[in-house]
C-alpha cells in the first residue's frame, strides 16, 4: 500500500506526536518506573533508603513446590487412620515452619493437596493469596469473556429487528454501562444480601422452594455472583459492538440464502457469523482486557473474601502497594499481570489471525 | 438491513415485546431501586429493600434525602468540577487523538508500527497499577501560569485533565474507523495538492462523526467515574470531582437514603448526556464498523 | 500556584489589617471530618476563636471524607505536599511519625494535664499527637434481655468471665428471641476489626505482636493463647452466636431491631440507639478471657506534620483547643468521649447520671492501645484478614501462623521499624 502519496516522515510524527507523547509521558514512563519499583525494596511509606534487590519480589509472589507427605505411622509400623478409614498426616506447618531439615519449604503454606496412595501431595506457595488470585482472576475471564461475548450477540441479535419503540430498549439495555461501576456495585450488595431482593424473588419464584442465602458472604458463591453482576453491567456495551458489526453485513446476503431456504439457524452460521468474524476479534479483546482488570466490584463488595475466594490481582496489587505500604511488591505484582495479559493478547492474535 | 421482518404480526409480535420487556426489566431494577430508595427514610429503605416494595414509592416518601444530601456536601461544586474536568478532557481527547490515529491510518513513516503497538500495549496497563509512579511524577512537574512559574501540578484541573487526554482504546477507535475510508478520496486529495492538515480539517473529520460520538461517549464514561487519581493529587475541597465526593456520606452510621439520593443525582447528568447522544451514538457504533 | 495564593493572602492579610503589629502566619489544618457537618462546625469555631484570640496564627481548615482521609495524607506526603496541622487517627500517629510525615510537638506538660493517657500519642519518647476525645467500646445489651435471660449484669469490677459471657449467648440462643446472640459487627471492616477484636486476643493472654520488642508476632499471635481464642472466635460463628457476614445496614438497625441480644458497639452509635427507641439499653464492660478486661483506645488526634516551619504555632493550637468547653462541645456534638473528667461533667451524656457516663469509665478502667509500632498499619490489615478467614472456617493455627509471617517479613523488611 505504500506510495510515495502517503509517505511523510515529517508529517507523519508531527501528527501522531501530541497523543504519543502523552501516553509514553503518563502512562509509558510510569510502568517503567513501576518495573524498577519491582526489583527493588522500596516501600510506600519509609525513611529506609531503597536498596536494589533484585527479582526477590517475583520470588516471593512465584515461589511454589510441591511436598509429599507420608502418612503418620504407629510404633507398630502401620498407617494411623481415622474412623473414615483415611490416613492422618502430619500438619503441613511441622514441615513449613522452624524446620531445618526443610529448609526449601520455610514459610510456605498449603495451598491445595492431592493424593497419590497414600501419599499426600501438598502444593505449598511462598504467597498462597498471590496465587488464589491468579487463579480467581483466570476463573473470572474464562467464564465472563464467553458468556458476555454471547449474551451480548444475543442480544444483539433480539434488538437488530425493526419494531416500533426498538430504540427505547436499546437505551435500557445499554443503561447500565453509563452507571459508574462503584455505584453498581453498592446497589447490587444490597440486592445479594441475605436478606435482600435476590434471595426474596428466588423464594417466590421457587414458590417457597428456595432457602435464601448470603450470595457475597459464601465463597462458593461470591466470584459466581461478580461474574453474574459485571456482566450484567457490560454486556450492553458488547450489544452495541456486536450491532455495529451486524449492521455491515450485506442485506442481499441474508435475501440469498432466504431464495435458497435457507434455515435460521443456517442463515446464523453461514451468513451473520462468517460476516462478524472481525467484531468477534474486537470483542473477545476488549472484554479480556476488562476482566484482567477486574478491582473496583471487589473493592467495594467483597474485599477479596470470604477465604480469599473473590480476590484478583489488581485488587493484589492494589491491596499490597498501598493497603500494606508494598509498593514494590505491588508493582512487582502488575509487571507479572503485564505480561500474563501481553502472552494472552498475542496468543488471541495468533488464534485469530488471518488466515 | 433487519435478518427478520417479514412476520411481525399478531401473536409473535406480542411474544416479542414481552421478551424486550422482561429483559429491559432485568437491566433497569437496579437503577429503580436506587431512585425510589432516594425518596424514603433511611428505616423504610432498609426494611423494604427485601421485598417488592423496594420498587415501589411507598410509605413516607419525601425529598428529605435531597437536602439533607445538598447541606452534607457541597454537591453542585463537585458535579461542576466533574463536568468540566470532564467536558474539556473529552474535547482535547478527540482532537489529540483523531490526529494521531489520522497519521497511523494514512500516512506511512518510519517507526509507525512500532508506535502503535506500544500504545495498543497501554490498554493493558490497568491504571491503579501505575497510580503512584504517576503522583510521583506529576508532583514534580513544572507549570507556567499567570503567576509565572511553578513546580507541582497537585490541586488543579489540569492534573485531572492533561494525563487522561491520550488514551490508547481512544486512538485504536479512530484508526480502525479511518481504515474504513476509501483512500482514494485521500490520495485524490493529495495529488490536488490538499495539505495533510487540510485532508484531516476537511476530508476526514466531516466523514468522523459517529466514531466521535462512540469515542466521546466512552471517554465521558470514563472521566465522570474518576475516583483514585483525583483522590490522590486532589485535596483541596474545590477540585474535588463527584465520586470522591461520594465519600462524604459514608459515616459510621451511613445515611442510606442520602447515599440513594447522591448517587441519583450525579447518575442524571450521565443519562442525560448519553441519551442527548444516544441517536447518534447507537447509529455512530452500528457504523463503526468495527474491524478486528 | 499554591505559593502565589499563600503570598496573595499574607499580601492582603498586611495590608488590609494595618493596625496590627504583624500579620498572622498562616497554617492550614487537615481534618477527617468531610461530610459531617456538626462536626466541620465545631471545629471550624475553635479554629475562629483561635485566630480572633491571638495575633500570630492564622489556621484554615481543609476537610477529607474519613473513608479516605488516610489515603489522601499519604499521597500528599508523597508528593510533599502536607499541611502544617495534621489530624491522625491514634494508631497510625507511629507510622506517620517514623517516616517523618510529622515531628514531635512541642506542647506544654500542663496543657495535658488530667487527659486520658489514650487521648496522647507518643513515640519514641515524644508527644506527636493530642486527641479532645477518646471512643470506647461496650457490650450493648437490654436490661429487660438480661431479666428475662436471669443475668447478673456484669460491672466494671466484676465483669463477666468466659464462662458466664458464653452463657450469656447460650440463653440468648437457647431463648429463641433474637436471630443471634451477639453481634460483633462483622459488617465494619477496615480498622474496626483490630480495635474491636484484638482486645478479646489480649484477653486471652495473645497479642498482634510482642509488645517487649516489637520485633516480632511469634508467639504472640499464634501462642496457646492467641491459638485459645481463635478457637473461641471461630466457635461464635460455628455454634451459630453470631452472624459471619453482615451488611452495614444490618449492622446500624440490627440491635434497635431487637434482631440480637448482644451487639459490641461504640459510644458513638449509644445516641442513635437511645434515639432509636431502646430505651432500657445498658453499656456492659468487656468480659474478661483471663487476661483482665480490655478495650480498644486512641481515636483522632492532632499534631504537627514533618515539613512543617511552625511547630509552635501548631502547639498553640492544640493547647487552645484543649480547653474543657471545646471537648465538652465535641462530644455534646458527636457524642464522643471527652478526653477529661472536668469536661465530661460539662457534657449532657457524660456527666455523672448521664446516658453514656458508663463509657468513661470503660475508658478509664479497660482501655489499652492497640500497639505503639510504625509497623502497626500493616499488621492491623493482617490481623483483619486472618479474622475474617478464621470466622469463614479456615483452620486456626494455619491462619495465625500464616499472619505472623507475614507480619515479621514486613517488620524485617522495614529494618525493625526504628524501635
Amino acid at each position: 500500500m505504500a506510495s510515495k502519496l502517503t509517505t511523510s516522515n515529517r508529517a507523519g510524527w508531527a501528527f501522531a506526536l501530541p497523543g504519543f507523547g502523552l501516553l509514553a509521558m503518563f502512562i509509558v514512563v510510569p510502568f517503567f518506573f513501576a518495573f524498577f519499583l519491582s526489583l527493588t525494596n522500596q516501600r510506600l511509606i519509609s525513611p529506609n533508603p531503597t536498596e536494589f534487590v533484585g527479582l526477590d519480589n517475583y520470588r516471593n509472589l512465584l515461589g511454589i513446590r510441591v511436598l509429599s507427605i507420608e502418612p503418620e505411622v504407629n510404633a507398630a509400623g502401620e498407617i494411623v487412620r481415622d474412623e473414615t478409614g483415611a490416613p492422618e498426616y502430619p500438619r503441613v506447618r511441622t514441615f513449613t515452619r522452624n524446620n531445618p531439615d526443610y529448609p526449601q519449604y520455610a514459610g510456605m503454606r498449603e495451598w491445595f493437596r492431592w493424593h497419590s496412595g497414600d501419599t499426600a501431595k501438598v502444593v505449598v506457595a511462598r504467597d498462597v493469596v498471590f496465587w488464589k488470585s491468579l487463579r480467581n482472576t483466570l476463573m473470572f475471564v474464562l467464564v465472563v469473556a464467553p458468556v458476555q461475548g454471547a449474551l451480548a450477540l444475543g442480544l444483539a441479535l433480539l434488538i437488530n429487528q425493526r419494531l416500533r419503540a426498538i430504540n427505547i430498549y436499546r437505551a435500557i439495555y445499554f443503561m447500565p454501562v453509563v452507571v459508574s461501576i462503584v455505584v453498581v456495585s453498592l446497589l447490587w450488595r444490597f440486592l445479594y444480601a441475605e436478606e435482600g431482593l435476590l434471595n426474596s424473588i428466588l423464594h417466590g419464584l421457587s414458590f417457597g422452594m428456595f432457602e435464601g442465602r448470603d450470595w457475597l458472604g459464601d465463597p462458593d458463591t461470591a466470584l459466581g455472583a461478580i461474574k453474574a453482576m459485571s456482566i450484567w453491567q457490560a454486556v450492553g456495551f458488547h450489544m452495541v459492538i456486536w450491532l455495529s458489526g451486524l449492521q455491515t453485513i450485506s442485506p442481499t446476503l441474508y435475501e440469498a440464502s432466504a431464495i435458497e431456504g435457507a434455515s435460521k439457524w443456517q442463515t446464523f452460521r453461514y451468513v451473520t457469523w462468517p460476516g462478524l468474524r472481525n467484531t468477534a476479534v474486537l470483542v473477545l479483546i476488549v472484554i479480556t482486557m476488562q476482566a484482567f482488570a477486574l478491582f473496583a466490584q471487589i473493592d467495594v463488595m467483597t474485599n477479596g473474601g470470604p477465604l480469599d475466594s473473590t480476590t484478583t490481582v489488581v485488587f493484589q496489587a492494589v491491596e499490597r502497594g498501598y493497603g500494606k505500604q508494598d509498593i514494590s511488591g505491588g508493582a512487582a505484582i502488575s509487571v507479572i499481570l503485564f505480561l500474563l495479559v501481553l502472552t494472552i493478547s498475542l496468543i488471541q492474535r495468533y488464534l485469530t489471525r488471518e488466515k | 438491513m433487519a435478518a427478520i421482518s417479514s412476520d411481525n404480526h399478531g401473536l409473535r409480535l406480542v411474544t416479542r415485546y414481552v421478551v424486550l420487556t422482561l429483559i429491559a426489566l432485568i437491566f433497569v431494577f437496579p437503577l429503580v431501586f436506587m431512585v425510589v430508595s432516594s425518596f424514603k427514610p433511611d428505616l423504610q429503605l432498609l426494611r423494604d429493600a427485601s421485598s417488592i416494595r423496594a420498587f415501589l414509592p411507598v410509605g413516607d416518601i419525601s425529598t428529605d434525602n435531597y437536602s439533607a444530601a445538598f447541606e452534607r456536601a457541597p454537591i453542585g461544586l463537585f458535579v461542576f468540577n466533574s463536568v468540566l474536568v470532564t467536558g474539556v478532557t473529552v474535547l482535547l481527547s478527540l482532537l489529540i487523538c483523531s490526529l494521531a490515529a489520522f497519521s497511523f491510518a494514512f500516512l506511512e513513516w518510519k517507526g509507525r508500527n512500532t508506535l502503535l503497538s506500544i500504545i495498543i500495549a497501554t490498554l493493558i496497563i490497568p491504571f491503579e497499577t501505575i497510580a503512584i509512579p504517576l503522583l510521583l511524577l506529576v508532583s514534580k512537574l513544572p507549570w507556567i501560569g499567570l503567576e509565572g512559574l511553578s513546580v507541582g501540578w497537585l490541586n488543579s484541573y489540569r492534573v485531572q485533565i492533561i494525563p487522561w487526554i491520550a488514551d490508547g482504546l481512544t486512538i485504536f477507535l479512530f484508526v480502525q474507523f479511518f481504515k474504513d475510508l476509501p483512500r482514494d478520496l485521500i490520495e485524490a486529495s493529495r495529488v490536488e495538492g490538499a495539505s495533510w492538515w487540510q485532508i484531516y480539517r476537511r476530508v476526514v473529520m466531516p466523514l468522523s462523526g459517529p466514531v466521535i460520538a462512540t469515542a466521546a461517549i466512552l471517554k465521558f464514561l470514563v472521566m465522570y467515574n474518576q475516583y483514585l487519581w483525583p483522590l490522590i493529587v486532589v485535596q483541596e475541597e474545590t477540585y474535588r470531582p463527584v465520586m470522591v465526593g461520594l465519600q462524604y456520606f459514608f459515616q459510621l452510621n451511613t445515611a442510606w437514603g442520602e447515599v440513594m439520593a447522591y448517587l441519583t443525582i450525579i447518575t442524571v447528568p450521565v443519562l442525560a448526556f448519553y441519551l442527548a447522544l444516544q441517536r447518534a451514538f447507537i447509529a455512530s457504533i452500528a457504523s463503526t464498523g468495527v474491524k478486528g | 500556584m499554591n505559593l502565589s495564593t499563600t503570598l496573595a493572602g499574607a499580601l492582603v492579610a498586611s495590608t488590609s489589617i494595618v493596625g496590627m503589629a504583624a500579620a498572622q502566619t498562616e497554617l492550614t489544618m487537615w481534618y477527617h471530618g468531610g461530610g459531617n457537618e456538626v462536626e466541620s462546625d465545631l471545629l471550624d469555631s475553635i479554629v475562629t476563636d483561635f485566630n480572633a484570640a491571638q495575633s500570630d496564627w492564622m489556621v484554615s481548615v481543609e476537610s477529607f471524607p474519613q473513608g479516605s482521609y488516610n489515603d489522601s495524607v499519604v499521597a500528599a506526603a508523597l508528593a510533599g505536599n502536607l499541611p502544617c496541622i495534621l489530624d491522625v487517627d491514634g494508631p497510625v500517629m507511629p507510622n506517620w511519625a517514623w517516616a517523618g510525615y510529622m515531628q514531635p510537638l512541642p506542647i506544654s506538660d500542663a496543657a495535658l494535664d488530667g487527659h486520658l493517657d489514650s487521648t496522647i500519642g507518643r513515640w519514641a519518647g515524644e508527644v506527636y499527637s493530642v486527641g479532645l476525645w477518646e471512643a470506647a467500646v461496650a457490650l450493648y445489651a437490654r436490661q429487660s434481655t438480661l431479666d428475662a435471660l436471669g443475668l447478673r449484669t456484669p460491672t466494671l469490677d466484676a465483669p463477666w468471665d468466659t464462662e458466664e459471657f458464653m452463657g450469656a449467648l447460650e440463653a440468648a440462643k437457647a431463648s429463641g428471641d433474637y436471630e443471634f446472640a451477639f453481634d460483633p459487627g462483622m459488617a465494619w471492616t477496615g480498622e474496626w476489626y483490630p480495635y474491636a477484636f484484638s482486645p478479646f486476643l489480649q484477653s486471652f493472654g495473645g497479642d498482634i505482636v510482642d509488645r517487649s520488642t516489637y520485633q516480632t508476632a511469634e508467639g504472640a499471635l499464634n501462642g496457646d493463647a492467641a491459638i485459645a481464642f481463635g478457637d473461641w472466635w471461630q466457635s461464635l460463628f460455628t455454634e451459630g452466636y453470631a452472624p459471619v457476614s453482615q451488611d452495614p445496614a444490618t449492622r446500624d438497625t440490627g440491635f434497635i431491631d431487637g434482631k440480637y441480644a448482644f451487639s459490641w458497639n461504640g459510644n458513638w452509635a449509644g445516641v442513635a440507639t437511645l434515639d432509636g427507641g431502646v430505651d432500657d439499653v445498658v453499656f456492659l464492660p468487656a468480659p474478661d478471657f483471663g487476661n483482665g478486661p480490655v478495650i480498644g483506645a486512641g481515636s483522632w488526634q492532632f499534631g504537627a506534620s514533618g515539613t512543617c516551619e511552625h511547630p509552635d504555632g501548631v502547639a498553640a493550637f492544640v493547647e487552645h483547643a484543649l480547653q474543657d468547653e471545646y471537648l465538652a462541645a465535641f462530644s455534646d456534638g458527636i457524642g464522643l468521649i471527652p478526653s477529661t473528667t472536668e469536661a465530661a461533667a460539662m457534657t449532657t451524656n457524660y456527666a455523672p447520671g448521664g446516658a453514656l457516663e458508663p463509657f468513661f469509665g470503660l475508658s478509664e478502667a479497660q482501655a489499652l492501645v492497640r500497639p505503639v509500632s510504625p509497623g502497626y498499619v500493616v499488621a492491623a490489615k493482617v490481623f483483619e484478614k486472618a479474622l475474617a478467614d478464621i470466622a469463614n472456617g479456615a483452620d486456626v493455627a494455619d491462619t495465625l501462623d500464616a499472619a505472623v509471617d507475614e507480619i515479621n517479613t514486613d517488620i524485617e523488611r522495614n529494618g525493625g521499624y526504628g524501635h
